[in-house]
C-alpha cells in the first residue's frame, strides 16, 4: 500500500481504562483449521490496497479502496471493496454510511461513461468521440470569445475580460485539477467563475 | 476551521448551532463523543430542529430559523452584564480599545450612511480614529464612549432574555439555561468550541451569524486555543481548498483578489492593498501582498510575464461589478445575456435557488458542458420526466455535451479537509468506459483553444497563448507537476541578500515556504498559502506519520496543513501577554524568554516578543476585530434582521425588511412571499444519510433514506389534517412540490412575538435521475436572494403553506 | 477512545475458528472443543448512537447484499423491518420523558443478539442449518437450512428472516468471516462515534461500566447494561440510559427468555432423534407446537409446562 505507516503512535495512547484490545487473542484454535462452512471466506484475501480520502464532506476520512488487479503494478483494477483506515487519525477507521457505502458510487449504474451531445430541441443523448466533443467545445467557446470578448471599457482602461460564458468549478475535485482549471479558465479572461463553496 | 476535527477532543463545551454535525459529519463528530467521554464535555444544540445531534446533547435549545444573531448577541449581552468575560485576552488581543471615528451610529435598525435607492451604505465612520502618529487611538481603561467596548455594549444591550424569546421563540428560560453554559467557559481554563456550517451560511446574513459568534468566542478568550476555535464544518471532500484556490469570480489563490476595473494599472492595484500596520510594531502580513501576487502571475504566464509588462497585470480580467457569483451569473443567463456554460461538477438545477428561473435560464444558453463522474439533472434538464421534470425538450434550444470524468477513486492528488489539512490521495481503480480526469479534460480545452487562436488570431489571445503550460506531457499535466506549481519554485538562482555570491535557492529548485517568496519576478508560486507543501524534501501532502506527542491532537506529521503546516490558526493567543499559556493543562505555545516553541508551528514570527507583537499578525491592529470596520457591508457589529421571507416582522427594527443590503435582483423582489399567503417557516438541511444529490445514485443509501418528505410538527398535522406517511403538496410563491409527511415530536411550534409560528422542514437530497425515488428538491421553492457579503443564497430560512392531498398512505 | 479495529489484512490468513470450535449445532449433538474460546461481543451503547445507519451501509456492503429501494412511511426506519438482505436496522423512537417532559429520541440499533442460550438454535428442525462457536458467535449454515421457520418463532427477538428467494434464514452473522481473522464485525469497524465497539465479552462488560458511570454523572440514573439472563446472556449487548425500561426502544424486551415451546421441542428431539426420524419427520412433529405467534401467551406457557412434564406419548426411550 502507499505509505505503510506503524500504528504505534495510535495504541500507546489509546484505550483509556483498557490495557488494549484483545482482538488477537480471539482463537486459540488451530489456525489450521479449514473454514466451517458457516464462515465467509474472507473476501479482502489477495485484494490490492490503495489510500484514498472519501469523496464526499470535509471530515476527510481515510478510506483503503481493495482492488482486484494492482494500478501500481499496471494491472486493470477493480474496486471491490471500500473500509475506513484505522491508521487515519481523523476516522480511525470509521466511516458514515455515506462513507460506508462507497463501493456503490463508484459502481454507479449512472456512472457517465462516454462523451454524449444533445441537440438543440432534441430529447436525446447521442454519443460521439472525445475529440468531437472537445473540438465542439473549443470551437463553441472561441466564437462567444471572440464576439463578446471586451478589451477595454467605456473609460478606455483595459479590462480583458469575458463574461457571455461561465465556469462553475467541482469542490470534490484535487487541488491539482483545480489549479489546472483555473489557469485555463482565467486566462481566458472569464469572470463568471464560481464553485461550491457559495452554496 | 481554526483548529482542527482532532482537536475537537480538547473541549469542555460544544456549541452545535447553525449546524448538524452529527448527521452531517459524523466521523468528525466522533471527537465529541470523545471530549464528552475522556473531559466530561457538555454538548449545546440550538437548532429548529430536534436533530440527531440533539439527540445526543446534554442541553437542547429551540430556535426560529434565521434569528441566531438575536441569541447570539443576546448571549454577548448577559457575558457582559454578569461579567463573565476573559478579560485579560479581551483587552490585549481584541479592538476592545479602539476608539471609534465620531459619527458612528445605529438607529432604527441601521447603521451610519444607509442609501435606501443603492441598497448600500456608505462606511466612511465604521473606522477607527487615526493618532497624529499614524496608528489609530486606543483607550486602554475602556472608559472612552466610542471605544468599541462601550459601543459593543450599548449595540447588544437590547438583546436582553426576554428580546429573545421574543425573535427566537427560545424560552427565556433555556435561552438563560445555555447562555449560563456557554458564559462559564470565560475562564481562562474553560473552552468551548464552536462547530457551524450551512445552517448559518445559508442565509441573507450568514457572513454576520458567523461574526456574532466569533465575537463572542473572541470575549471568552477562546480563539486560537487548544479544544476552541470557529470550526466552519465544510461541506464538500476540497471545499476549502477549491476556496484556497480562489475558483471564484473575485479571488486569486490563497485569497487574493482579482483586480476591478477600478485598479487598471498594476499600481493602483497595490496601493488598496498590502496593509501597513494600524499599530505599532505589528506584523500586519497582508504587506507581503506584492509578493504573494507577483509570484502568482509568474505562474500563471512565466516568462511572458516580466517587470516590464508588470508582470502581466493586464492579462488578468478586470471586474466591474463585485462578483459574478452563481447568483448573479443566473440571472445574466435568464436575462439571456449568457452564452455559454460549463458546470464540472456541479448540479444547478437541484442545488441553486427558484428551480423554474434555473430551468428558464439554462434554456437561454447556447451551450452547456458537464463534466461529471454521474449522470447530473443539470445534464439533463431539458428531458422531460413528469411532474418531475415538466419541461418540452423540442422547446429547449442549448446544445449540451455531457464529459465523463473520473471519480476520487480513480484520481490522485491532494484534498483540503474543514482543518486545512492537505491529504494526497492515490488512484486505486480503473475509469469505467471512456470517462477521463478533470485536468486531461481542462488541458485538452486550453491547448485546442490556444491551437484556434495561433491559426485564426482574434480578440486579445496573448493571456491563452502565453499561459505557462510547460508540462512534461502538455496533454496530461500530472498531479505531482501541478502540485509542484502550486508550492513554488525559483525562477532564477536566488542569492542571499547580504551576500550576492550565496545561492539560497537554486533556479528550478522547489521553495520551503512563502518566506522565500520575492516580489520582483524571480519566484513563481500558484497559491502562496500551500508554499510548503511539495517541497524538495519532497510531497509533504503524503506523509502519513499519524504519531502525536502528548496526545495533544496536532498530528502534526500527518500530511500538511496551510499555513506552513501550522495546526491552530493564531496559536500565539494560546499564552497570555506575557507568553504563559493561559491553561497550563491545555498547552500549546509559550515564550520560553528568545522564542515561541511548543506543540505547534507558531502563528507569528519565532521571535517575536509576547508583550509587544500581537497574535492576530493577518489584520494590520495585530488583535482581532470585535467591531469590522468597513469590512463587512452590512454593518461592523451583525444585528438583528428577519430573512426576506419572515413569518413575524422585526422587533428591533421594524421598517426593516430581510437584511438592508443584502443581494436581491429586481425582478426577484417580487417573487417574495408574506406570511399572510405563506404562513409556515420553512426550512431546507440534509439528512446523514444522504451527500447532497451524489448518494442517489449509491443503491445502499437509496435504501438507507428512498423517497422525499417533509416534516412537520403534530400540531401543525392535526390542524391541516395531514397524517404520517400521507402526501402534501408544499409551495411558495415560486414553485410547489408533493412529498410524503413525517409527523414529528421533533419539531415544535414556537412562539414568537406572540405567535405561534409553524416550521416546515424539507430535506435535499432527491432528483429525478439514480437510485432513489423521483422527487424534487427545496430549491423548487426557495428565494433568489444572496447574503450581504458572500452571495449565499437564503436556504436555510423562507415561506411555504402545506396541504394534505391525495396519495398514497403508507 | 476504545482501541479502533485494525485494519482488514489482505494476506491469506487462516480461520482462527471452525468445526472444532462448536459448541452446539442444530438438531444435532457435537462434541465440545476441550477449551472453550475466548468469548466475544458487541457492545451497542445506545447513548452514543447518532442514527446515522452506517452499521446499516457497512452490513450491506460487507456481506454483498441488494436490499430493495422502500418508500417513507413517515418515519425514518428504512428499511421498515428486517429482512434476509437487512441483518441490521436503526429503530427509532421519538420518547418523551414523564419525569423531565424532555424529548428523547431513542435510537436502536436491532439485530440478531448472539444469545449464549439461542432459541433459534434450539428450535431448529435441521442438523447443522444453525450453529454455535465456543467464542459465542450464532450462525446459520444456509447448505443445511430447510426454510421452516422455526428458528424465527424460537427467536425471542423476532430476529432471523426467511428469503423468498432462496427460502433459507437469513440473520447477522456477527461478520464470522471478519472475527475468524482478528477482525470486528462491519459495522463496529464503521461506526463513527464508537456506539458500537467488539471486543472480548469481560471488554465490553468493563467497558460498558465505564459508560454507565458517565451517563449517571448527566443525570440518567437508570443507565445501565442490557446483557439479559433469560437468555444466559448475550454476545451483542446494550448500554441504555434507561436500563429500566428496555421496552421503550422499539419494543427491546424486557425479559426475554426462551418460549417453553422450544423447551419442548429439545425434549421432543431429545427422544425422537434426528437419526431415526429424519428431517421431514421432525418438520411434521414440531409443527404443531409453533404454529403460534413466537409472542409467549400465559396459556402456551401453562400448556407448554404441563407439556414438559411428561414425555410424548409413543417415544422411544431407549434413544434417550
Amino acid at each position: 500500500m502507499n505509505m505503510e505507516i506503524s500504528r504505534r503512535g495510535f495504541l500507546a495512547g489509546a484505550g483509556a481504562g483498557l490495557a488494549g484490545t484483545t482482538l488477537g487473542a480471539f482463537g486459540f484454535g488451530d489456525v489450521e483449521a479449514a473454514h466451517a462452512a458457516a464462515i465467509r471466506p474472507f473476501k479482502l484475501a489477495n485484494t490490492a490496497e490503495t489510500r484514498n480520502t472519501c469523496t464526499y464532506c470535509s471530515v476527510a476520512c481515510g478510506i483503503i479502496l481493495y482492488s482486484k488487479g494492482d494500478l501500481k503494478k499496471g494491472e486493470k483494477a477493480e474496486i471491490i471493496h471500500v473500509e475506513g483506515d484505522t491508521d487515519h487519525p481523523t476516522n480511525r477507521g470509521t466511516l458514515c454510511p455515506k462513507g460506508a457505502a462507497l463501493l456503490d458510487i463508484v459502481r454507479a449504474k449512472t456512472r457517465t461513461l462516454y462523451p454524449q451531445v444533445r441537440k438543440p430541441g432534441s430529447d436525446k443523448f447521442e454519443r460521439v468521440s472525445w475529440d468531437a466533443a472537445l473540438d465542439r467545445i473549443a470551437r463553441l467557446m472561441k466564437d462567444d470569445r471572440d464576439k463578446n470578448f471586451i478589451a477595454k471599457n467605456n473609460d478606455g482602461a483595459t479590462v480583458n475580460r469575458w463574461v457571455s460564458t461561465g465556469f462553475l468549478a467541482a469542490s470534490a475535485t484535487t487541488n491539482e485539477t483545480a489549479w489546472a482549471t483555473y489557469k485555463v479558465v482565467r486566462s481566458a479572461g472569464m469572470l463568471v467563475f464560481d464553485n461550491q463553496a457559495r452554496v | 476551521m481554526t483548529n482542527s476535527w482532532t482537536d475537537i477532543k480538547n473541549t469542555d463545551l460544544v456549541v452545535v448551532m447553525g449546524g448538524n454535525a452529527a448527521e452531517a459529519h459524523p466521523c468528525g463528530f466522533k471527537w465529541v463523543t470523545e471530549a464528552k467521554a475522556n473531559r466530561g464535555a457538555k454538548l449545546i444544540v440550538v437548532d429548529p430542529r430536534f436533530t440527531r445531534t440533539a439527540s445526543v446533547a446534554d442541553y437542547y435549545a429551540p430556535i426560529r430559523q434565521g434569528t441566531d444573531i438575536a441569541f447570539l448577541l443576546g448571549v454577548i449581552n448577559h457575558c457582559i452584564r454578569n461579567d463573565k468575560i476573559q478579560w485579560a485576552y479581551t483587552k490585549a488581543f481584541t479592538n476592545a480599545a479602539y476608539v471609534v471615528k465620531e459619527g458612528f451610529g445605529w438607529q432604527d435598525g441601521l447603521f451610519t450612511g444607509y442609501d435606501e435607492e443603492k441598497r448600500d451604505y456608505n462606511r466612511s465612520t465604521w473606522d477607527y480614529e487615526i493618532g497624529p502618529d499614524g496608528y489609530a487611538v486606543v483607550d486602554e481603561t475602556l472608559q472612552h464612549p466610542r471605544c468599541v467596548w462601550n459601543l459593543l455594549k450599548q449595540h447588544v444591550a437590547i438583546y436582553t432574555p426576554e428580546m429573545v424569546e421574543r425573535i427566537c421563540g427560545t424560552p427565556k428560560d433555556k435561552f438563560l439555561k445555555v447562555a449560563e453554559m456557554i458564559s462559564e467557559c470565560s475562564s481562562p481554563t474553560k473552552t468551548m468550541t464552536s462547530m457551524y456550517a450551512l445552517g448559518w451560511t445559508q442565509h441573507s446574513k450568514g457572513s454576520q451569524n458567523i461574526r456574532a459568534m466569533a465575537m463572542l468566542q473572541l470575549i471568552l478568550g477562546n480563539i486560537g486555543v487548544r479544544g476552541g476555535g470557529m470550526n466552519a464544518l465544510r461541506g464538500h471532500s476540497n471545499i476549502q481548498g477549491l476556496t484556497d484556490i480562489g475558483l471564484m469570480s473575485n479571488l486569486i489563490p490563497g485569497y487574493l483578489t482579482i483586480p476591478t476595473e477600478r485598479e487598471p494599472t498594476f499600481d493602483v492595484y497595490m496601493s488598496t492593498r498590502g496593509f501597513k500596520p494600524l499599530r505599532p510594531d505589528q506584523m500586519s502580513y497582508w504587506q507581503n501582498y506584492r509578493k504573494f501576487f507577483v509570484s502568482f502571475l509568474k505562474s500563471m504566464w512565466g516568462d511572458a510575464a516580466t517587470p516590464e509588462n508588470a508582470f502581466a497585470y493586464d492579462w488578468l480580467p478586470k471586474l466591474d461589478v463585485p462578483a459574478y457569483d452563481v447568483l448573479r451569473a443566473f440571472e445574466l443567463m435568464h436575462q439571456g445575456k449568457m452564452n455559454g456554460y460549463f458546470c464540472q461538477g456541479f448540479n444547478p438545477l437541484l442545488s441553486f435557488p427558484n428551480r423554474k428561473k434555473i430551468t428558464a435560464a439554462l434554456s437561454k444558453l447556447k451551450f452547456l458542458v458537464v463534466m461529471d463522474p454521474l449522470q447530473t439533472e443539470t445534464a439533463r434538464f431539458w428531458e422531460n420526466h413528469g411532474a418531475n421534470n415538466d419541461v418540452n425538450p423540442a422547446s429547449i434550444q442549448t446544445e449540451v455535451i455531457e464529459l465523463p470524468t473520473t471519480c476520487f477513486a480513480e484520481d490522485e492528488g491532494s484534498l483540503v479537509n474543514s482543518g486545512r489539512w492537505l491529504q494526497w490521495h492515490w488512484a486505486g481503480g480503473t475509469p469505467p468506459g471512456e470517462a477521463k480526469h478533470d485536468a486531461w479534460i481542462m488541458a485538452q480545452i486550453h491547448l485546442r483553444l490556444k491551437e484556434l487562436y495561433r491559426k485564426e488570431g482574434g480578440p486579445v489571445p496573448e493571456p491563452i497563448v502565453n499561459l505557462d503550460w510547460r508540462y512534461a506531457d502538455p496533454n496530461e499535466p500530472t498531479p505531482e507537476e501541478l502540485a509542484k506549481e502550486l508550492n513554488g519554485s525559483a525562477v532564477v538562482d536566488i542569492t542571499d541578500p547580504n551576500d550576492p555570491t550565496k545561492v539560497v535557492v537554486a533556479k528550478g529548485k522547489q521553495l520551503v515556504s512563502f518566506a522565500a517568496l520575492r516580489d520582483d519576478g524571480k519566484t513563481a508560486c500558484g497559491c502562496w498559502i500551500y508554499s510548503g507543501c511539495f517541497t524538495e524534501a519532497g510531497n509533504q501532502m503524503a506523509r502519513r506519520d499519524n504519531s502525536d506527542p502528548d496526545d495533544t491532537g496536532a498530528f502534526g506529521k500527518w500530511s500538511w496543513s496551510w499555513p506552513v503546516n501550522r495546526r491552530i490558526l493564531y496559536n500565539r493567543a494560546s499564552a497570555d501577554v506575557s507568553g504563559k499559556p493561559w491553561d497550563p493543562s491545555r498547552k500549546l505555545l509559550e515564550w520560553d524568554g528568545t522564542k515561541w516553541t511548543g506543540y505547534d508551528v507558531p502563528d507569528i514570527a519565532p521571535n517575536a516578543k509576547p508583550d509587544v507583537v500581537m497574535p492576530f499578525i493577518m489584520n494590520p491592529e495585530g488583535v482581532s476585530r470585535l467591531f469590522t470596520r468597513a469590512m463587512m457591508r452590512d454593518g461592523p457589529f451583525p444585528s438583528h434582521y428577519e430573512p426576506f421571507e419572515s413569518p413575524v416582522a422585526n422587533v428591533v427594527a421594524p421598517k426593516v425588511r430581510g437584511n438592508p443590503v443584502a443581494r436581491v435582483f429586481r425582478n426577484d423582489f417580487e417573487q417574495f412571499g408574506d406570511a399572510k399567503e405563506f404562513p409556515y417557516a420553512a426550512t431546507s438541511y440534509r439528512l446523514t444519510e444522504h451527500f447532497h444529490f451524489w448518494t442517489k445514485h449509491a443503491h445502499a443509501n437509496a435504501v438507507l433514506q428512498p423517497e422525499f418528505f417533509v416534516e412537520i410538527s403534530e400540531e401543525l398535522a392535526k390542524e391541516k389534517g395531514i397524517k404520517k406517511g400521507g402526501m402534501v403538496r408544499v409551495w411558495s410563491k415560486r414553485g410547489s412540490v408533493t412529498a410524503k409527511a413525517v409527523v414529528t415530536k421533533r419539531i415544535k411550534p414556537l412562539i414568537c412575538d406572540g405567535k405561534t409560528v409553524h416550521i416546515v422542514g424539507i430535506p435535499l437530497h432527491w432528483g429525478f435521475i439514480g437510485e432513489a425515488k423521483k422527487g424534487f428538491g427545496p430549491n423548487s421553492l426557495t428565494p433568489y436572494v444572496g447574503d450581504a457579503n458572500i452571495e449565499t443564497p437564503e436556504y436555510k430560512a423562507f415561506l411555504v403553506d402545506i396541504e394534505p392531498i391525495a396519495g398514497p398512505v403508507a | 477512545m476504545f482501541p479502533p479495529l485494525p485494519n482488514p489484512p489482505t494476506a491469506p490468513t487462516p480461520p482462527r475458528f471452525g468445526d472444532k470450535d462448536l459448541i452446539r449445532r442444530s438438531a444435532s449433538s457435537v462434541t465440545p472443543p476441550a477449551q472453550r474460546q475466548t468469548q466475544v461481543a458487541k457492545l451497542i451503547d445506545v447513548s452514543k448512537c447518532i442514527g446515522c445507519k452506517a452499521c446499516q451501509s457497512a452490513c450491506l456492503e460487507w456481506n454483498d447484499m441488494v436490499e430493495e429501494v422502500g418508500v417513507n412511511v413517515g418515519v425514518y426506519d428504512n428499511p421498515h423491518d428486517l429482512t434476509p438482505n437487512s441483518f441490521t436496522l436503526m429503530r427509532f423512537t421519538e420518547w418523551v420523558n414523564p419525569e423531565t417532559q424532555n424529548l428523547e429520541w431513542l435510537i436502536r440499533k436491532d439485530g440478531c443478539m448472539h444469545c449464549e442460550d439461542p432459541g433459534c438454535l434450539k428450535a431448529c428442525p435441521a442438523p447443522g442449518a444453525i450453529v454455535q462457536y465456543s467464542n459465542g458467535i450464532v450462525d446459520f449454515v444456509h447448505e443445511n437450512c430447510i426454510g421452516c421457520g422455526y428458528c424465527v418463532k424460537g427467536c425471542p427477538f423476532n430476529i432471523p428472516r426467511i428469503s423468498k428467494v432462496d427460502e433459507k434464514a437469513y440473520k447477522c452473522t456477527l461478520c464470522s468471516d471478519r472475527v475468524a481473522v482478528g477482525q470486528g464485525p462491519a459495522c463496529a469497524k464503521a461506526c463513527p462515534t464508537q456506539a458500537i465497539v467488539f471486543g472480548t465479552k469481560d471488554e465490553m462488560k468493563t467497558w460498558a461500566d465505564g459508560r454507565i458511570k458517565d451517563l449517571k454523572s448527566r443525570g440518567y440514573k437508570n443507565a445501565g447494561l442490557y446483557d439479559p439472563p433469560g437468555v444466559g446472556g448475550t454476545h451483542v449487548m446494550y448500554v441504555l440510559h434507561h436500563a429500566d425500561k428496555p421496552e421503550i426502544y422499539a419494543g427491546l424486551p424486557n425479559n426475554p427468555r426462551i418460549s417453553p415451546l422450544v423447551e419442548i421441542w429439545k425434549g421432543v428431539a431429545k427422544y425422537a432423534g434426528f437419526a431415526a426420524i429424519g428431517a421431514l419427520a421432525a418438520v411434521t412433529v414440531v409443527h404443531g407446537l409453533f404454529s403460534g405467534a413466537s409472542r409467549v401467551s400465559s396459556h402456551d406457557e401453562e400448556k407448554a409446562k404441563e407439556m414438559a412434564d411428561k414425555p410424548p406419548e409413543g417415544t422411544p426411550r431407549e434413544n434417550a
